[in-house]
């Protein structure tokens, strides 16, 4: 380096600590150095916010959240985004890449928590990194349903007016909360107003600094590895860890493979497949919102079915207070309960590679459950349908409320001393 | 102890694999024909000037604009010539001067904008262009309606049988399945200007086009897809040895 730019680097590395966060969080940052395949969806997941909030910027610039009719009886909201699919510049690829990056983002956040499951990322001394993951997910929930409203289609409107009518489940607050969130009796232009101001400001800001925390209490302890051993404890001389690589270049270099691959990935979907099957872009959601054509089967977007059918499946009235109340509050447990993993997990181990066969064949379970949830919430209910979404739920919650027993109970492999690589 | 977990468990895991079957149950089948969608100039031209004179005057295709019809090498002057009814410009919306309230008192409802209804009629019993397809050869006599008309595909549909005078009037033989359900067979009763065969080729045609308008950038879409694949394949050569050069001194 230049005398002359080390100078100004030293300008600024007096007033803002600009060389030290570089050094702290890249080129001096330790990661293990046996981070699998499953260590790609961290950086990916982080990517798509990107280029959701890229193309959010854009697709505002055109988008009018407006539910009043024009003069040839459409919807302004519905009309502008078809306004932005035919007549804005390169709109078209702006907005399928913000449709696909919505169901994009669930995918890798799915695959990202898997991973701390298999590896035990929750486990001590990472258990706030894990709440904060959880915070955002929830947060993610919150941005992409009020986002799916905004197209103004007949899913978007009567999904937006089921899910808020849950909240008139709640005792005594329950229907003043959802005509605050409502803003109206009804789902109506006050609604789309209000989601988009949600949508487009509120909870962006809040996913962007619960992100930040994530990746600050993840740099304080150190990341997990496929191992779920600490590298921290095998130093050498230097107080370097002998597994561990400086992040960048190393896993900087790497995540670029995971980065192309994944776009390749992607730009398959928004390229060849934008509606995804009907399951990125609902079929009925070309249809402009109607209120007063209720259509046969309402169901919300593939990523929320899994916790759908969690509230579907509770059937019975409990104290007094209707079956409804009791799913929104089994639906509401079933996404926070995730938060309590770090708790509830006594193996003495918290990789799967040292885990007993129980907790192989309960994670199994598991994701079994999961995905069966996942696509019964798309069908229409049936007896059949609701016995299976119910034997499912309750081996949902098992996996968590019976952890701590069953992983104090499982027969666990010795742990190695280092980690395993190559 | 352990075992009995154990088996609590397995059974537990055969109960969540055989959950499917049990979740699988059909709702109300819906046949539909199979269309012959083009992408052909000549097919979506003849299709533009159905839509235009056939359903432009009671539907709207309020987000297409009549100069986009230059990407299906009609030129500005021919859009002019042949397809301005209700336009001044060719730079305008294809608009509809029916009121939507009077239609509603038609009617029974106000007929929908068709610009993406192909991509808001596809469910799992096809494409909406099946859909389309069937739906505007299945129509049938039936004085019990006021237009005179119904549908087999869309029952009671308040939308009269436009495309008669070509295909001529069907009337429906209705029995009843084994199972309950109602099977409707329909014969020509009075034969149109066309035959069965050039009426399929000719709502082929249309449908064709209405796909088009759907997502006029479709194919667009594709061959710039394509473009962004091969780059990325590219990419990906050149990353992957970016970093196996640079991971080759970690052991």
């Amino acid at each position: 380096m230049t005398t002359k730019s080390q100078a100004v680097l030293n300008w600024i590395d007096e007033r803002f600590p600009l060389t030290s966060s570089i050094k702290g969080h890249l080129t001096e940052y330790y990661a293990p150095k046996n981070f699998n395949f499953w260590y790609f969806f961290g950086s990916l997941a982080l990517m798509v916010l990107v280029i959701q909030i890229v193309t959010g910027i854009f697709l505002v610039m055109h988008y009018k959240p407006d539910a009043s009719l024009n003069a040839a009886g459409v919807p302004v909201a519905f009309a502008s985004v078809e306004y932005i699919m035919r007549d804005v510049p390169g709109g078209w690829i702006i907005r399928y890449l913000h449709s696909t990056g919505a169901s994009a983002f669930f995918i890798v956040v799915y695959l990202h928590m898997f991973r701390g499951l298999l590896y035990g990322s929750y486990r001590k001394p990472r258990e706030l990194i894990w709440v904060f993951g959880t915070l955002i997910f929830l947060a993610l929930m919150a941005e992409a349903f009020m986002g799916y409203l905004l197209p103004w289609g007949q899913m978007s409107y009567w999904g937006a007016q089921v899910i808020v009518n849950l909240f008139s489940a709640i005792p005594v607050i329950g229907p003043d909360l959802s005509l605050v969130i409502r803003g109206d009796y009804v789902v109506s232009d006050a609604t789309l107003n209000r989601f988009f101001s949600f949508h487009v400001i509120a909870v962006p800001l809040v996913l962007i600094g619960l992100v930040a925390a994530h990746i600050i209490a993840l740099h304080e302890v150190g990341s997990n590895n496929p191992d779920g051993i600490e590298i921290k404890k095998k130093k050498d001389s230097t107080g370097k860890p002998l597994d561990g690589i400086p992040f960048h270049p190393y896993y900087t270099v790497k995540d670029i493979v995971g980065v192309v691959v994944f776009l390749f990935v992607f730009s398959a979907v928004v390229f060849f497949a934008p509606e995804g099957g009907g399951y990125f872009l609902e079929f009925n959601n070309f249809i402009p919102a109607d209120p007063l054509k209720t259509p046969p089967h309402i169901a919300p977007v593939w990523y929320f079915t899994p916790f759908y059918s969690i509230l579907r499946a509770v059937t019975y009235p409990l104290f007094g207070l209707d079956a409804k109340f009791w799913g929104v509050v089994a639906m509401g447990a079933s996404v926070v309960i995730i938060a309590f993993l770090p708790w509830l997990d006594r193996s003495p181990v918290k990789s799967i590679r040292y885990k007993g066969p129980i907790f192989k064949v309960v994670l199994t379970i598991f994701v079994i459950c999961f995905f069966i949830l996942g696509y019964l919430g798309v069908l229409p209910p049936t007896p059949g349908r609701t016995l299976v979404s119910q034997i499912c739920s309750v081996l949902y919650f098992a996996f968590f409320l019976l952890m701590p027993w069953y992983s104090q109970l499982d027969k666990c492999k010795p742990e190695p001393e280092r980690v395993n690589f190559k | 102890m352990k075992s009995r977990l154990m088996s609590f468990i397995k059974r537990a895991a055969a109960v969540a694999l055989f959950a499917p079957v049990l979740a699988m149950a059909a709702g109300a089948e819906l046949h539909l024909d199979k269309a012959p969608v083009s992408k052909d100039p000549a097919v979506l031209q003849h299709g533009a000037k159905l839509f235009v004179n056939y359903c432009l005057n009671c539907h709207g295709a309020s987000y297409v604009r009549y100069n986009r019809l230059q990407d299906i090498g009609l030129t500005e002057q021919a859009i002019r010539d042949n397809l301005l009814f209700t336009a001044e410009k060719t730079g305008e919306l294809m608009k509809i001067a029916m009121q939507r309230d009077e239609a509603k008192v038609w009617f029974g409802a106000a007929p929908p904008d068709l610009s993406v209804i192909a991509r808001s009629r596809a469910s799992e019993f096809g494409s909406g262009a099946d859909w389309l397809y069937t739906y505007l050869r299945q129509f049938y006599r039936d004085p019990a309606r006021p237009t005179g008309w119904n549908n087999v595909v869309f029952e009671n549909v308040g939308m009269p049988h436009v495309l008669y005078e070509l295909q001529g009037e069907q009337v429906a033989h209705v029995t009843q399945n084994a199972d309950g359900t109602k099977h409707v067979e329909l014969k020509l009763a009075k034969p149109g200007k066309l035959s069965a065969e050039e009426y399929d080729k000719t709502v082929a045609d249309l449908v064709s086009f209405i796909v088009w308008m759907g997502e006029p950038v479709a194919e667009k879409r594709k061959s710039i897809g394509t473009i962004v694949l091969i780059f990325l394949a590219g990419l990906f050569v050149l990353s992957y040895a970016l970093k196996k050069n640079y991971w080759k001194d970690i052991h």
